[in-house]
Order: C-alpha cells, then structure tokens, then sequence
C-alpha cells in the first residue's frame, strides 16, 4: 500500500488490490448468473439473471476503463490546497438518482390511487394491477427515493464532519451502483410477480442475499470514513446514520431468513411461520420505519437544518436523550401492528405501552430540531427551503403523536385495516421524509455543483406550496376515510343486525379516493417543479447564479 | 450545577469518540426489545399449539397460494378475523394462531381495501369464484378489484411443486415423503372430474376434489387459486368451540 513517491521518476502503474478482485469477482459471477439463466424454472428469473450477467459485464470494463485512465498511484487524501479530497461524485450521482427514483415512485403512486378510485385504470394487465404496483409504488419511495437520499446524504455529512475523504475507492461507488441495481431487480420482479409477499420487504432472495453485500460494504466505508475522521468528536448526525445503517442490517437479516426453492428458482419460503412471521415481519416493518425513515433523515435533521440556518443545534444533551431512547424504545414497537390478532395479548399489550412511551423522544427530537431556528425564525419567511425542513419537523411531531394514538387497542379496533392506517403513514412520508430530503436536495445541489444557491428559489416557493396542498388533500381525504369505514363495519342496526354489508363500504370511500388522487397528483406536480429546478441549477453558468442571489451561501 | 452535570454527560464521550463503542451500544440497545417479544413465541403453548383438523396444503392448494402471494392479493385482503363483535359475525369465528402455522409466510395482511378471506371458501360457488376473478363487476358491480382473466387462460407451471414441498418440509411443515413422492398424482386427483381421490384423501383429510374452473380439458393457474380459496378456514371445526369465550 505505502507508496513513496520517487520525485522525478512517476510510480509504476499498478493495479490496486480492489480493482484487480472486483474484476475477478464480477467476472466469474458474470460467467455463474449466465449457467442460471440458462436453467431458471421461469423466463422472469431468466431475465434475471441475465440482468445481473449484464452488470457484471458492465461492471467489469467500466473498471477496466478507469484503470486505464486514472494515474498511477494511490488517491490523494488531501488537494493541494491542504482540504479534504472530497469524494463528490459518488453523492452528485446519488442525489440525481434520488430526483429520478422520487417521481418514479410518486407517479406509480398516483396510478395506483386511481386505480381504486376507477379499476379500470388495471387495464386488465397482469403486470400493472393493483396487487403487483402497491408494491412497487412503497419500495420506489421508501427504498428509491428514501434510500438514495440517505446514502447520498450520509455520503455527503459523513466527509464534511469527519474532515475526511470517504473510504474506499470502488467501495463507495458498488454501494451506490449496486443499491440502484437492486432497486432495479426488485422493481421489475414485482411487476413479473416475483414476491415474498412480506410488506415492505417484498424481493425476493436473490435480490436479498446481493442487498447485504452492497449493505455491509456501505457499512464498511461509512464506518472506515469516521475512522478517519480529523475530529476527536463524532457528530450527531453520524450517530443516527450508524444506528440507521446496523439495525437495518439486523431487521434484514432476520425478517429475510428464507430456504430458496433452488438456485434456479426465483421462489422461496420464508423460514419463519404463522403468528412468528408475523412477529417477525412487523418487528422488521415497524422498525424499517423507525430505522429507515425516522433514525436515518433525523441525520439529516441534524445536519441541513443547523447548517442552513446557520445556527448551532438547540441541545446538544437533548440530543444524546433523543438518540438512545429513541432506538432503545422503537424497537418494542412492532406488535402495534398485530393488535387483536392471534399474537398473545402480553405481546400487544408490550407494543403498546412502548409506542406510547415512544411519543416522548420523538417529540424531545421534534422540538430540538425546531428549537434549532432560535434568533433565525425570520428565515422561515425568506427562505423557502428553510421553511419546506422545518415544516417537515412540524409533521414529524404530528405523526409521532398520531402514531402512539393509533397504537391505543381502543383506537386501533377502528383503524387498523383502514385507510386511516394509509394517511397516517403518508402525514409521515410526504409531510416528514419527502419534506426533510427535499430540503436537503435544495441544500446540497448548488454546494455539489459548485453554484451559491437554487436556480429558483421562487420555483421551491412554488413546489413547497403546491405540494403542501397535495398532502393536506391527501391525508383529511384519509382521515375521513378510515373513519368512516371503520364505523360502517361496526355498524349496528336497531334489530342488532350488521349495518352495511361490506361493499357499501367500498362505494362510500370513492369520492374520498379521488380527493386522494388529485392530492397525489399535486404532490408528485411539486417534485416536477424540484426535477426542473434541480436541472437547471446543475446546469447554469457560475455567474447566473451570482445575479439571482438572494441569500447568503450556507457555507 | 455545571460541575455535577458534566462528570454524567462526560461519561457519554466514550461513545462520542469511539466509533467501536457506538456500534456495540447501538447493537446491545436494538436487540433487547426484539429478542424480548420474539423468543418466547417459539416456547408459548398458545403460540404452537396444534388443533385438530389443521394439515398441510395439498399441492394444488399451495400452488394456488403461491399464485395468491404472486398477485399480491394480501395488499388488500386480510386473514386474520379479530375477536370483535361486528368481525365475528361478518366473516366467521375469530382466527386462532394455530391456523397458520404451516403458513410460510404468513398472509394475514394489514388492510381491508376488499373484505377478510381468512374464512371465503366455501362462501361462494365456483362459478361466482371463476366469474369474480374474470371481472369482479360482473358479479359485484361496485367491487374495485382488478379482473385477473388471465388466470383461467395460463396453464399451470406444477413441475417442481414437489422441490417446493421439499424446502416447506425441511422448514417443518409436516409434509411426509409419501405426499412428495405422490405430489404429482395427488395434484391430477383434486383438479380431475370423477378420478380416484381415496389416495388425496387419506393424506389430506377435507380436501376438495373436482375441475374448478370449468375447463376440464386443462390445469389452470385459476383452479389452483379456486382450490385454494375454497378451503381457507374450512379446516378446522368450530362446531367443537365456544364462538363466543374470547369476544370482546
């Protein structure tokens, strides 16, 4: 590894230990994922596989190229400026990935909403009906989008507060590239029918066996960053990545043990059964929101809003509270989901209690987060992205508290199979998740791109405002909903005899579901808005951006 | 007041400066709720008890499950009847852990965009099954399902349904050699007008035989579905329980 530059003479070109193994690698598995194709039970999982051979492949030259290209030696730590290196690129790509995979998942979204407003938008096609798009629609926004932006994110953070390149030199790039691959080979195997039908963790084993590899890699150069690090302190932000990226490694694990029918075959069964499964499968579905959507951005809570109001976060003890009683508390709060079913009540009753309690840190999170504007609450009004993060806060406390209500066995009697459950989740992804990352998006594209601030901030006004009305049309359209259908199946008549029969229920939710629809379209409207904005910051000139000006640079 | 409070807060730096120790924090903190609410439901009686009349699905029957879990019917769909009044008299006796237990993985769903199936067989006649899968709005005019016609018009793809039983069996799903060696056979009795089913019966008690999906010249992947569909919740005998000792 130590190489020690003769002065006059360059280094002999050599290839890096990594480089010549992930040829290696890449190349026999090229040569496997072929032999399965040739022997896969179904032309799905043929397809594949070839897919995977085609990466492979791929994968193979474009290292071969870089080697090519890049000079001899090993990659500066330090520019000659005496600053980090940075490793931006990986981030640059993540973050457009992020734009694309964002409406992607938003438009599938709004198909999947009129299809239960109007079925006829199935089209009686096996690949496009509601079963098989839900699915793809939940793993493009959570996985997709949500995933992009935190690795890109965590990417970005992880060098900034360590003072440190990101470590690894094709490590960073096989965990962006192969994330998006995977993400690829789930999306398409739903709409071929290729599921293990547990919520939210759907793909099947194949994709999940190549998703650990590209996980624990991530895990590696995240850790082997803050190894690095030039600061005796961790940052926060770090901590709730790191708790981020090792508990969901262990839900993985665990909800995904499955016996594959054959290496040939796309098919496998879980090995958990029954009311385990279930246990498992909702201690994995709670916490890939706990984890996934709540651990993971409130790293990005703790970073862009601090930085982009250019104020000190408000408590940094509150901040150690938040962080261990959240992770401690969330965990317990799986069995929320299975109230009243065949769980043992001692189980529910666990879920229960622990999702109460949970109200306290995310609230205690909450209100570090928006206590972090203190002496900077002017900015609220003049900077749109300012005011999209810390709305995004403001739902997070919303959905924190409605949570712990739903998880009430009283109130989960009426909600639980309704569509309350479905506004719930999304006053929680689109107010919290899509807000935070979009703000993050608007903070990190002009410091990647090298320009002093958005294209517009006019056009983030804009996306702010017609996305907000998109959601408040979305989750009272919700609200609404589920309440109503809870109350009609428990509905009595004077006689004592069940009030509706079950699909009266249906006919009463589909004005409410075109409410929903159109706040879908409006929501999905404002990321458009985001794509163009986003475009045309990358691609403008240095000095445009200095006449449009009109907030200081936040860094 | 400065003093006593940073010797505490002090103390939290191990894990501030130790990227080791955050991690192993993380890890001891993460686990302890799971493995609290997970392990013992593999030692609790009410959690692995057997009851009687539960069985393993014949083959026909799982390869229409599998078809089910294809189509992500469980997005909208539960099987899992609560003990509540109004659930019990819609959709039948509440359903008992017991009930799934050869379910890998389980379908119990988390949302009713259509009603609970935990108890449909025997609810619905063939022909209404075939006609509702075709077009739901042919029987059900203001159902918002998607039609599935291409279900009764795919032949079904059986050939490994025995490797299939073989992965369940290892898993522990009370699956015998006999039943996978006769797999193929058992799958011809129950699909087949007037064929011999003492052999299906023998290894799979109330299993119904007969051509449904009203094509008997092929095995579509809607007989598989009907066949399946038609025994959910028909296993056990509620007859021999109280229906009413756990409502709440």
């Amino acid at each position: 590894m130590s190489t020690i530059q003769d002065p006059i003479r360059p280094p002999a070109k050599a290839m890096r230990f990594g480089e010549a193994g992930l040829l290696v690698v890449f190349a026999a598995f090229a040569f496997f994922a072929i032999i399965v194709a040739a022997k896969a039970y179904t032309p799905a999982y043929a397809f594949h596989a070839y897919l995977f051979a085609a990466a492979s492949i791929a994968s193979v030259f474009a290292i071969g190229n870089r080697y090519m290209a890049r000079p001899a030696g090993s990659v500066p730590q330090v520019n000659a400026d005496g600053k980090p290196n940075y490793n931006f690129d990986v981030v640059k790509v993540g973050t457009i990935f992020a734009v694309v995979w964002g409406i992607a998942g938003f438009l599938v979204g709004v198909i999947a909403a009129l299809q239960l407003a109007f079925p006829a938008f199935n089209f009686d096609l096996p690949w496009i009906s509601f079963g098989r798009l839900r699915p793809l629609h939940t793993s493009a926004v959570i996985f997709a989008f949500g995933g992009n932006v935190l690795i890109a994110t965590s990417f970005y953070v992880v060098q900034r507060t360590s003072h440190a390149r990101l470590a690894g030199d094709l490590a960073p790039w096989f965990v962006m590239l192969g994330y998006n691959f995977f993400i690829l080979i789930a999306g398409t195997g739903y709409l071929l029918g290729i599921t293990q039908s547990k919520e939210y963790a759907e793909p099947e084993w194949y994709a999940d066996l190549f998703l650990t590899v590209v996980w624990v890699t991530y895990l590696l150069v995240f850790l082997g960053t803050i190894l690095k690090r030039k600061e005796p302190h961790i940052y926060v932000a770090n901590w709730f990545y790191l708790a981020f990226i090792i508990t969901i490694a262990v839900l993985h694990l665990g909800n995904n043990a499955a016996l594959p029918v054959s290496v040939f075959s796309p098919k496998s069964y879980i090995v958990w059964a029954g009311v385990q499964d279930a246990m498992f499968q909702w201690w994995y579905g709670h916490n890939a929101v706990g984890f996934f959507l709540t651990a993971g951005f409130l790293a990005l809570m703790y970073y862009f809003i601090p930085k982009r109001a250019d104020r000190p976060v408000y408590s940094y003890r509150l901040s150690i509270v938040h962080f261990w009683a959240l992770i401690f508390i969330y965990i317990w709060a799986g069995p929320h989901h299975l109230h009243y079913t065949a769980l043992p009540d001692w189980a529910q009753t666990l879920g229960m209690t622990f999702s109460i309690i949970l109200w306290m840190p995310s609230w205690g999170g909450m209100i570090n987060g928006l206590m972090t504007l203190s002496g900077a609450w002017d900015k609220l009004r003049t900077d749109p992205v300012i005011r999209m993060m810390v709305v995004a806060v403001a739902f997070y406390g919303m959905s924190t508290f409605e949570g712990p209500m739903m998880s009430v066995k009283a109130v989960n009697s009426l909600s639980h199979y309704t569509e309350w459950t479905i506004g719930h989740v999304h006053s929680g992804a689109l107010g919290w998740v899509a807000y935070i990352s979009f703000g993050a998006i608007y903070c990190m594209v002009p410091w990647l791109w090298n320009k002093r601030e958005m294209y517009s901030l006019k056009a983030v006004s804009w996306h702010f405002w017609v996305s907000t009305l998109g959601i408040v049309l979305y989750i009272s359209s919700m609200w609404v909903a589920g309440i109503l259908q809870g109350l009609m199946w428990r509905a009595y008549t004077q006689l004592g005899f069940l009030e509706y029969s079950f699909i009266e229920s249906v006919e009463a939710m589909h004005p409410l579901y075109v409410i929903r629809a159109l706040g879908g379209i409006l929501f999905l409207s404002g990321a458009l808005i985001m794509a163009w904005n986003v475009w045309k910051t990358i691609t403008m000139p240095e000095a445009a951006a200095e006449q449009k000006l009109a907030l200081a640079p936040a860094e | 007041m400065a003093s006593q409070g940073t010797s505490i807060w002090s103390k939290h730096q191990i894990f501030e400066k130790h990227s080791y120790w955050l991690m192993l924090g993380i890890l001891v903190v993460i686990s302890i709720g799971g493995l609290v609410e997970i392990a013992p439901l593999f030692y609790l009686k009410s959690t692995i008890e057997k009851v009687e009349g539960m069985r393993p699905y014949t083959p026909l029957e799982l390869a229409g499950r599998n078809i089910y879990v294809r189509e992500g019917c469980y997005n909208c769909h539960s099987q899992m009847i609560r003990p509540l009044r109004d659930e019990v008299e819609r959709y039948g006796h509440y359903s008992l852990a017991a009930e799934s237990m050869y379910d890998h993985p389980f379908q119990w769903g988390s949302k009713r965009t259509g009603p609970d199936l935990a108890r449909v067989g025997g609810k619905y006649s063939d022909l209404w099954q075939r006609e509702h899968l075709h077009n739901p709005r042919s029987v059900v005019p203001a159902s918002i399902m998607p039609s599935y016609p291409w279900l009764a018009q795919t032949k079904l793809d059986a050939k490994h349904l025995a490797t299939d039983m073989k992965s369940l069996m290892l898993l522990g799903v009370p699956y015998t050699d006999e039943m996978i060696e006769k797999a193929q056979d058992d799958l011809k009795a129950q699909s087949t007008i007037d064929a011999d089913t003492s052999g299906l019966d023998k290894r799979y008690p109330k299993a119904q035989a007969r051509d449904f999906d009203g094509n008997p010249a092929e095995l579509t992947e809607a007989d598989a579905l009907i066949a399946y569909l038609q025994m959910l919740g028909t296993l056990v005998d509620f007859k021999l329980y109280d229906n009413q000792a756990n409502v709440r």
